[in-house]
Order: structure tokens, then sequence, then C-alpha cells
């Protein structure tokens, strides 16, 4: 009997090696294009004045297309904010047109297929329906993935990790090749701001960790997840200057039609909040998980280090 | 045959649909336009549908009890289980019994007082239709959620996301308890004697058998025809048939047509009855009934008797904050119209998407036991959403419209600083405000760039969204307070919107 046990337990704690193993290795595999210091190609977009579907295709092209970053047959995440029932005027989620065009941009270069997802707050049905965006996604060719449910979340390390050592993240981005983030620009009433990197909470399964335990510092730390996003898709059409990141009605919301990619988390999150700043008061360093990203190398928020192009429609 | 048929079929439609509204936790059935739940005849006393009533006594009055045989879910269930039963005993026979008179109106006469001096705990316990919906919602659901789960798991294995995984939680105890309790003792007596519940406790089955006893409709035997071979009553799930008398109980029978189609003679019909009418004789009650009756009412007992005990493992967990009021869901007006009106179906509970009402313990007294209570344990309330209201068959949650909801005050937020992370660890957090969807939570300047929550209680709608996110542990920093009257929430007012022209990057 105990000799049964035994092999038992050694058979499990064999197979959960193997996981761990597995998993870790994945992720090695899967690195994101790390943007090169002032190297002539461009580093940051930032495009203004235009519909969100068009100041998309216009970035993409300054930065190479699509096809540099999605290789054909390859497994794309593309994680909007869809964090509230509300509609797309209100701008607490993630204009549908824009998710909708990278789909389609994701598909044209060749992806096996893309998967949209988002740990929504409000109810995900009602979010993922009326933010208009599971009817976009759907239709230019992505498979909406549920969150709502810890199942659909595996437990990774985060070595770099200062608080959160540790986090449950959705299969969606675990078991994909490529995965593009895509904000949507909004104050924070508890973070000061919601960018890039605040949307990683949306790919995690315990938020609550974050908020008991210094959740600037945890969102710096979910950044250093071994597989950033290829690409930050920064949605800044209609941007919520007040009340978010839920908002109450649309006297929150400004039309400002702006849109800011790169591959820099740091960099992309630093321009957009110096573009909100001319919105509403925003100094850069009270946004402190900005800073704490830059001090795990995971970006610059120096931006005259980079290659910055802009574009006005 | 025919009728039987059309019988059969009637009742199959309705027990599907009525099951599937409290399994549907996917909101896939639209129903708040399916009214088989208002046209229940409880519910629709307790709601003023004065319509519905008179159409439903009328139906009786002109055709007996056609109500328990096709639009009871309580009684289509009991059938369900005499067939379940059939199954594994081949010979399964009813035979005639008389009625027990004391026990059928003293149950009513005890539902009815009870529910006048304020206790409708009764009414909720042996109402047939909410009893089915709890059997359902407490029972049935969570198989049908554990179910789905399993079929979410392969198809998402594949990569299909048509199925969606769900949690499986229970409610709440006492009400599992009794669901399991009705369940055991209805169908025990439904697998073995037929429509007992009907023609014993149920108050709706003696309120419409006083009706059918006068119906225009009723099944006769023909005397001359007839050879008392008994295979009527052998069949007669209503135990109604006495066929050495040739006899029927009008007020029993439930028009379920078994008997006109069994009858190889032909010999009991169902027929225009105002021209001769004819009663049965009242029989004596016998002691095996007075003992099931004692049985029931031990099982009752029994039932309470872990209600209060699980109370009492209630108040022993250890809270720095307790909630002084219970949250009752929009719509209810105020806790007294609450308990006056529901009878704990749970419909509102199985159909709720955000999975926020359960039934009550004892947090509106016993006399409210099992109503809907608002808890923020696994979501919170959807500002936008007014499913609940629109369900309730009973009027208990009067149906609001969006804009009615958000002018409803349930309950009003309260802060316990001390408890907040902010001030604890004087790190940042604002999940409460990020929740709230008025921002009677909002966050103000604190200390070294932290921002920390203010309340503007007027404006706060009791959502819970506040008290669902607090991360603090073991008890949270902030907590809605219920309103034993709901009070009307002030309306936000909008941000002023300073227009500022944005024409360069900013960088």
């Amino acid at each position: 009997m105990k000799r049964r046990d035994f092999l038992k337990a050694a058979a499990v704690t064999g197979l959960a090696t193997t996981f761990k193993l597995t998993e870790g290795m994945d992720l090695m595999a899967q690195r994101a294009v790390k943007p090169s210091l002032k190297s002539g190609k461009t580093d940051l977009v930032a495009v203004m004045g235009g519909e969100p579907a068009q100041m998309f295709q216009k970035a993409m092209a300054e930065l190479g297309g699509m096809g540099k970053y999605v290789k054909k047959g390859q497994k794309v995440c593309v994680k909007p904010n869809i964090g509230w029932d509300k509609t797309p005027e209100l701008a607490s989620n993630t204009n549908p047109e824009l998710v909708a065009e990278i789909v389609r941009q994701c598909l044209k270069a060749g992806a096996a297929e893309v998967v949209v997802f988002d740990n929504s707050c409000d109810d995900w049905r009602k979010a993922y329906k009326n933010s208009g965006i599971e009817a976009a996604a759907t239709a230019a060719g992505a498979k909406m993935m549920p969150a709502k449910e810890a199942t659909y979340y595996r437990e990774i390390a985060l070595p770099k990790g200062v608080v959160l050592k540790s986090a449950k993240v959705h299969q969606a981005i675990l078991d994909s090749d490529v995965w593009i983030n895509v904000p949507v620009l909004k104050n924070h009433e508890g973070a000061l701001m919601t960018i890039s990197m605040k949307n990683h909470m949306g790919i995690v399964w315990d938020r609550g960790f974050f908020h008991r335990n210094d959740l600037q510092q945890c969102i710096a730390d979910i950044c250093t997840l071994n597989k950033p996003a290829i690409l930050n898709v920064v949605d800044a059409y209609r941007v919520m200057k007040t009340n978010g990141p839920r908002g109450r009605s649309t006297s929150d919301v400004a039309n400002p039609k702006a849109l800011f990619v790169s591959s820099d988390i740091v960099a992309v999150d630093t321009a957009a909040t110096k573009f909100f700043g001319q919105l509403e008061n925003m100094p850069l360093e009270s946004v402190k998980h900005i800073a704490l990203a830059q001090a795990h190398h995971l970006g610059t928020m120096d931006l005259s280090k980079l290659n910055v192009k802009k574009i006005q429609l | 045959m025919i009728l039987k048929r059309l019988r059969l079929f009637l009742g199959i439609l309705t027990l599907l649909i009525l099951t599937f509204l409290f399994l549907d936790f996917a909101g896939l059935l639209p129903a708040e336009h399916i009214p088989l739940a208002d046209i229940q005849l409880v519910p629709a006393l307790l709601s003023l549908s004065l319509g519905t009533v008179a159409a439903l006594f009328l139906l009786t009055l002109l055709f007996g009890r056609i109500y328990c045989s096709v639009l009871c879910p309580m009684g289509l269930f009991q059938d369900l289980t005499a067939r379940f039963a059939k199954l594994f005993k081949k010979r399964l026979k009813y035979t005639y019994s008389p009625e027990k008179r004391w026990l059928r109106y003293g149950s009513l006469a005890a539902v009815v007082g009870s529910y006048v001096a304020g206790w409708s705990v009764l009414l909720s316990l042996l109402e047939p239709y909410s009893a089915f919906g709890r059997m359902v919602t407490h029972l049935l659901r969570p198989l049908y959620m554990a179910g789905n789960n399993l079929i979410a798991a392969v198809f998402n294995h594949f990569g299909n996301y048509t199925f969606y995984h769900t949690e499986v939680f229970m409610l709440a105890g006492s009400s599992l308890v009794v669901s399991l309790l009705t369940f055991l003792l209805i169908g025990y007596f439904a697998a073995r004697y037929g429509r007992t519940f009907c023609n014993t406790l149920c108050p709706v089955g003696t309120v419409l058998g006083m009706v059918s006893r006068f119906s225009m409709f009723k099944f006769r035997v023909n005397e001359e025809t007839c050879n008392q071979c008994g295979v009527c009553a052998r069949n007669c799930k209503a135990s109604c048939i006495d066929s050495k008398h040739e006899t029927v109980d009008d007020s029993r029978c439930v028009a379920c047509f078994n008997c006109t189609t069994v009858c190889t003679k032909k010999a009991i019909r169902y027929e225009f009855s105002w021209k001769n009418s004819k009663s049965m004789p009242i029989e004596e009650e016998s002691v095996s009934e007075r003992r099931r009756f004692l049985t029931t009412v031990g099982v009752t007992l029994l039932a309470a008797g872990t209600q209060v005990w699980a109370s009492g493992m209630h108040l022993a967990t250890n809270k720095p904050w307790k909630r002084k009021s219970p949250l009752s869901p929009p719509g209810a007006h105020s806790t007294e119209h609450l308990n006056a009106h529901c009878t704990a179906c749970h419909l509102c509970v199985a159909q709720c998407p955000s999975k926020i009402l359960k039934p009550s313990f004892l947090e509106y007294g016993i006399e409210g036991m099992m109503q809907p209570v608002m808890d923020f344990s696994h979501g919170f309330c959807n500002y936008d959403c007014t499913l609940c209201t629109e369900v309730c068959p009973t009027e208990a949650l009067t149906k609001l419209t969006v804009d009615q909801k958000h002018a409803t005050q349930v309950g009003i937020v309260h802060f316990v600083r001390t408890n907040c992370v902010v001030y604890t660890d004087e790190t940042f957090c604002g999940a409460c405000s990020e929740h709230c969807p008025t921002q009677a939570v909002h966050m103000v300047p604190y200390k070294n760039g932290l921002t920390i929550p203010e309340l503007t209680t007027a404006i706060c709608v009791g959502c819970g969204g506040c008290e669902y996110v607090c991360p603090a542990k073991p008890s949270k920093a902030i907590y809605v307070e219920g309103n034993p009257i709901h009070r009307i929430a002030t309306l936000f007012t909008d941000t002023h919107n300073k227009e500022v022209k944005v024409d360069s990057f900013g960088f």
C-alpha cells in the first residue's frame, strides 16, 4: 500500500514538473520584437485626426506592416479593454472598429486564428455585447473567448516581479504565438491612468491581489511576463478624462481622435499620458507604474531616445 | 384520447419551458417575455392580476382542475415521477381513498391564516409553483451548470467557445435542505400514491377543488355500461374514483383523462354536467392519513430546525461590521412589500445574470425565509439590468424601467476607513470607485500622491460594486447597508465638460 502511494505521488510530482517546464519553455520561445534605440526604424507611431481603422492602417504602414509582427500560421491573441457594460460612445472600452481592423490585418498577414478576450469587470456577456467588440471582432473573423472562470487561467511564475511573483494568466495569452495589447486611454481614479500596462489586469484572474498588495508595483510586475505583447495599440479616438475607468456619461469623454502604437510599453504609456495631460492635469511622475516598469527595463520613458513618428491626418 | 394527448402535449411543454427558465443561467430564453410563471395561481393572486385569477377560476369552473394537469409544474413533476416509478414497478396501481377533508382545509386555513398574520413562509413552502422552482434551482440547476462545464471543457479544448464555463456554488444551505425535503417527500408520495400532495397539502389544489366541485364538465360513470371492473380507479392518480359506488370526487379530480382512456366500456366519460349533479359522500379520515400528516409536520419541523441551527452557525462568523438590514432586490420597494408578496419561487435567483440574488436565511426573519436577498460575494448588481423585476410573477419585485432603477436606492454605501488598503498599506487602490456607476464612491487626494475613497451617499444606488471588489481582508473596507424601505437615489450631476482643443501630441 505504501509503495503504491509513493509511486502515485512520484507520478503526480513528475507530471507537474513536466507541465511547468513545458510552460516555461513555451514562454521562453516567444519573445517580442524589442524596439531598438535610435536604429533608424520607427519605435513609436502617434497618429491623430482620423477614424480608428484608418489611423491604425497609417501606423502599421509606418511600422512596416503587420507582416513584420504576425507570421503565417501563427495563433494571435488580441486583448482589448472590454471591462464594462457600456456602449462605444462612453469610451469605457476599446473602440470596436479598431479591434476589428487589427483582427483583419492579423488574418491578412496569415494568422491561423485570432482570439479576443478580456476579464471584464461588469457581467462579461453584457460587456462583450454592448461594447460592440464581440460583433465587430467576430465579423472580422476573430473568435471571442470567455474569461470569467478560473479554469481559463494557468499559473505562471514572474521571477522578475517585486511583489507579484506569480499570476494566473489567461490561456489565450499563454497559448498564442503572439499577442497584441489594445487598451483604451482613460483616467483611473485608483491607478491614475489606465493604458497598456494597466490593461494587463484583464489577462489575470486575481485582480484583488493587485489592489491588496501595492497596485502600482503589481501593474509593473505583471508586465515582466516573459511574453510581452508584440504591439501595444493605445486607442485614444475617444478618451475618458474623468470618473474613469468606468465613467458615467458622455460628459466624461473627449474625442481627440488619436492612436499610439509601439512595442515599447513604457514609451507608449508615457506618450499617451503626455497626450492625456493636455486634456486633464496628469503629471507623468504621478502615474507610478510607468516609472516602475522602466526600472524593470521594460522600456524607456525618454521619448527623445526613440524614433517617434507623428502623423497628423 | 385526443384530450389526453392534448393534455400531455401542453403539460410537457409547460414543464420543459418552466424547468428551463430556472436552469437557464446563460439567458438563452427571453424569460421576461415568457408569462408561464405569471399565470400560476398564487403569483397571479399576489400580483393582483385579477384578470388572470378570474380566467383560472373560470377555466376550472368550466372544465375542472385542468390547471393541475397542464399548468402546474409541481403537478407535472409528480406525473413524471410516477411515470419514472412505473419503469421499476410495472404493476403500480392506484386505489381509491376517501378525501382527507380536514387535512386539505386545515392546510389551506393554516396557509391563509399565517399569511394574513404576516407569515408568508408557510405559503412559500406549500405553494406548488414556488416549491417546484426551488427544486429546480437548488437541485437540478447545479447539475445543469456542471454538465455545461463538462461540455464547455470538451468544446473549449477544440477551440470552440460556444459553451463557456460558469461558476457553480451553493446559493443557500437552508433553501437547499427545504428543496431536497420537498423533492423527497412529494416525489415519494407521487411515486407511490400519485397526486397525494395536490389533494392534501396543496393550497392551490384545495382552492381549485372547491370550484371544480361545480364545474360544467365532469367525469361521470354511466351506471348502465359500467361493469365495476375498477380499471379506472386503478389508473386514477388522484385516487378519487370510487368504482364500487361508481362515483368520482370532482373536487379532487385533476382532469388527467387517464380514466376515460383506459375504460374499455367507455362507461366513464367527460361530459356536460350542469343538468344533473351528484356529489360524493364524505367519509371519515383514517389512521394512516393521520400518520401521513404527522410525518409531514415532522419533516417541516425538521426543516425549520435545520434553519435555526444553520442560523446559529451563521452568527458564529466574526465580522467587524455587520449589515443591520438585508438588501431587498430592486423593485421590492421595501422589505415589508417583499415579505408580503414573495413566495420564494427563486426565478429571480435563477435568472440574475450577475449571480447576486440568493435565498435569504433569517435575514428577513422566519416569516420571510427563502425570499431573495442581495449578496455581493459573487458579483454586484448591474447598473442597467432590470431582469429580476421583469421575471417576478408575484409583483414582489415590480417592474422597473432602467431610469426607475437608476433612481432606486436599495441600500447605502458605508466606508470603514481603517480597513482600507490605502489607509493600512499606503498603496494605491481605488477598486471601489472604479466599479461605482455613479461615483457615489470617488477618490480624493490622500497623502504621497495617493487617493482615498470619499462618499456621496445621496447618489448611491446600493449596487454593491464597491463591496464586491474591495480587496481588503478578512473584512471589506466598504459595504452597502440595506434600506428597509427603498429610497430615491438622486441622479448624479455630470462632470463639467470643459472643451479642450487638442491639436498636438503633447510630446
